[in-house]
């Protein structure tokens, strides 16, 4: 499971690996989040993170993505995205880095679940994003610091 | 987005051909879905057994499907792997929508 791979310096288009360290620049469109979602979760993969897990992370990852393509930058102005997940025994931390808008008040939303038990016309057909950001992770955080966002999600690896 | 219908007498069984109904994919599915949903039996099941990643854009697409058929006519699921489960459990849409672990087994009673 342990792997040792050199760290090698790259140009930042492209994933760096090693066994504890994955990082990943991208520019914001709804292709290149599925691009980034593949090398995150071949990377856990490779690391023998159990697939349940992986694909609990790459969830939580796929709606933080797609909220920063749909609301931090505007459909003219694409930015960078950069992923940077450390792997340690216990924990996976990813965080998510952008320079588009701030998140409404500089707070995190909140994460209540959309009602399910309502008449079919009025199910919901969106606003699962945070709630399902908070179900997935054990702690998530955000940062507002020099024209960047840095979203952290923590996500424990020890099932309960 | 790639549906193959198949019609039964009493049935519609659709078969998503791509493997994620994401942001990207989202509203060509849901487009896609009335166009499949505009004739054929009241009765439609989605085969989701080609789709291995829903996200909550997806999630959403599906539900507009559903609705969009308008009516009395029901949209049941089938075929949910593991992480499409996982979906449709955390957002408690499980409780919405009749699921069908084995499709084969529907296929075959609808034909018979």
């Amino acid at each position: 499971m342990t792997q040792h791979a050199t760290p090698q310096s790259r140009p930042q288009s492209t994933p760096q690996r090693t066994s504890q360290r994955f990082t990943l620049t991208a520019t914001a469109t709804d292709l290149t989040v599925r691009d980034i979602l593949a090398q995150a979760r071949h990377w856990l993969q490779a690391q023998g993170v159990a697939d349940e897990l992986c694909g609990s992370v790459e969830l939580a990852l796929a709606e933080a993505l797609n909220n920063i393509v749909e609301h931090a930058y505007a459909a003219d102005a694409r930015g960078a995205i950069r992923l940077v997940a450390i792997l340690s025994p216990a924990r996976l931390i990813c965080v998510l880095s952008d320079h588009g808008r701030a998140l409404p008040g500089l707070e995190l939303p909140g994460g209540d679940r959309p009602a399910h038990t309502v008449a079919r016309d009025d199910l919901p057909e969106g606003g699962f994003g945070w709630f399902l950001i908070r179900d997935l992770t054990d702690r998530i955080d955000y940062r507002r610091h020099a024209g960047w966002n840095h979203l952290t999600l923590d996500f424990g690896l020890i099932a309960p | 987005m790639d549906l193959q219908s198949t019609q039964y007498s009493h049935m519609t069984i659709i078969t998503v051909g791509e493997a994620r109904i994401d942001a990207a994919a989202a509203i060509r599915f849901k487009d896609a879905m009335r166009a499949a949903t505009a004739t054929g039996a009241g009765h439609v099941v989605l085969d989701l057994s080609n789709v291995t990643f829903v996200d909550s854009s997806g999630l959403g697409a599906i539900v507009a499907a559903m609705k969009q058929m308008g009516g009395a006519r029901r949209l049941d699921l089938a075929g949910l792997t593991p992480d499409v489960a996982k979906v449709f459990r955390l957002t408690r849409m499980e409780s919405v929508f009749t699921i069908h672990d084995d499709i084969l087994d529907l296929r075959s009673r609808a034909t018979g």
